[in-house]
Order: C-alpha cells, then structure tokens, then sequence
C-alpha cells in the first residue's frame, strides 16, 4: 500500500535540504515554497551554467534538473511524506532561452498519483510566469512499493 | 578531431574523447557534482550527460559548418536503471540530420555498454547556412 502521510514531514525543510545537496546544490537550487500539489525552486543565472558561449544562453541540462527536482518535490508534498522514488520518465519542451542572468523559476506540480506512479508536469520562467521558457511531463515510480 | 565542450559540461566534470571515425564518446566521472540521493546519482545530471553527448555528436557531424547553430526544441528522456557511485559513459546517433531539425538519441551506461541506465531521444532546431552558389534555385 502507498505510505500514509507523516505527520512530522516538513516540506520546507525537506526542500531546502534537498537543494543544499550534492547535483543541486551545483547548480545553486533555491527552494522557494510550495502548496498542496507543487513545489517551486530557481536557480540564478551563473557563467557555469551556460550551454552556449557565444549567447551566454543556459544550457538545457540545468533546466531538466531543476525541474525533475521540482516535479519530484511536488510529489513528496502532494502524499505528504518523504519517501524514495525514481524518475520514470521526464520530457521538456523548450520554448524559448531563457533571459541573459535572469533567475529561473521552476514549478512543479503532481496531477495524478496511484499506486505505485505519480504522474507530473510543470513550467519554469525567468520573470513572468504567463511567458514561461520551458515545459515539463513526466512520471515518477514508487521504489518502496512492491 | 577536438570537440569544445560548454561550461556547463565543464561544470559537470564531462569529458570527451573522439577515437577514428567512430562517434565521440563521453564521459562524466563520479563526483559530488553529480549526486543525488543517497548512493545514486542525480537525474538531472544524467540528462545533463545526455544532451551534451546529443549536441557533442550533432556539433561533430557539422564540423566545417562554422555557423551551423543548435537549438533543443524538445527531449524525452527515460530513466532504466539507477546510476551508481561510479563513472557514466554516453554516446549518441543522429537518426535524421535534415536542413531545419536533426533528431538525435544518445545513451548512458556504467560498467556495461548493453545495459543502459537511460537514453534520450532529442530533437533540435539547426540554423544552416548553404552555399547558395552550388544549387541552381539559388
């Protein structure tokens, strides 16, 4: 059976430990908050980041991450416990690049979760949310169920 | 052949070696660079290796074509096997290099090339620049 909701998870804590760490924190992941289904991070622009020396363009790469960071962080908040998972699947449609040193914002949100799935998407913008730079699908696999 | 790599390849540790005529291969060394959960590595960063091993392979099937510029429009990537705490190999095939849209799939493995840990299918936008002088339409 999926794990009932514990009581004592935080997902503020749980974010922003999951941003200090190892890839994310790499990139510079900031937790930003989160609702009953979502979650949303940012990372700032940075020279390290770039795909693209000639535009100075962010590289593809860190927006997958963020988002698979901020789509797995909606699941955790949406079953309100914080247990192991893996991406099945995840596809990113990119819009538009984003905005020269323009912070990134990604927001992920959980649609559908059954018994060993959770479905996602999510968006992420530089600035104006109604002109988001990319947009995300994807599903996640409950590993502690068998 | 040498293949320029952008920083966030550099960031990520990624390196690539082009050997004969085959395609580059890539690799990205274990690091806390790319770790994710406990004992796992990072999703992101195996996308990450991913995209870069597309867009490394397409720069090098466009060698000579100075202009040739490369723009993700989308990618899927499927996740088969959690990486270990080890080194992360990835090669990539065009199946469709076109004047407009080149799609492209590479892979990512561990200690077995047969087993991949994920794969992405990729497609991106190429702006071309023609030697108009060689075709008759001009």
């Amino acid at each position: 059976m999926p794990s009932a909701p514990d009581p004592s998870f935080d997902p503020a804590r749980a974010g922003h430990l999951v941003a200090a760490h190892g890839h994310n924190r790499i990139l510079g992941a900031r937790f930003l908050g989160y609702g009953p289904d979502w979650a949303e991070l940012a990372i700032d622009w940075r020279e390290e980041l770039v795909g693209d020396e000639a535009t100075g363009v962010l590289a593809s790469g860190p927006i997958i991450a963020l988002m698979d960071m901020a789509t797995g962080m909606a699941v955790w908040v949406r079953r309100g416990v914080f247990r192991p998972q893996a991406t099945l699947d995840l596809r990113v449609d990119y819009l538009r690049g984003a905005k020269l040193g323009a912070t990134v914002i990604g927001r992920g949100e959980c649609y559908r979760i059954t018994r060993r799935i959770a479905f996602v998407r999510g968006q992420a913008h530089d600035g104006d949310p109604a002109d988001p730079i990319a947009h995300v699908a994807g599903t996640f696999m409950f590993t502690d169920v068998e | 052949m040498t293949l320029a790599l952008p920083p966030y390849a550099r960031l990520l540790g990624v390196t690539v070696e082009c050997a004969g005529d085959g395609p580059p291969r890539f690799l990205m060394p274990y690091g806390v660079a790319v770790m994710g959960r406990p004992g796992f590595l990072h999703g992101g960063a195996i996308a990450g290796l991913l995209e870069i091993a597309a867009i490394g392979t397409l720069m090098a099937a466009l060698e000579g074509e100075a202009a040739a510029r490369i723009k993700p429009v989308t990618v899927t990537v499927d996740f088969m096997r959690g990486g270990r705490e080890r080194d992360t190999f990835a090669a990539a095939a065009i199946s469709r290099l076109g004047a407009r849209i080149a799609n492209v799939e590479a892979f990512a493995w561990q200690e077995d090339r047969a087993r991949p840990i994920a794969a992405a299918r990729m497609n991106l936008m190429l702006g071309r620049e023609y030697d108009t002088s060689l075709s008759p339409a001009g």
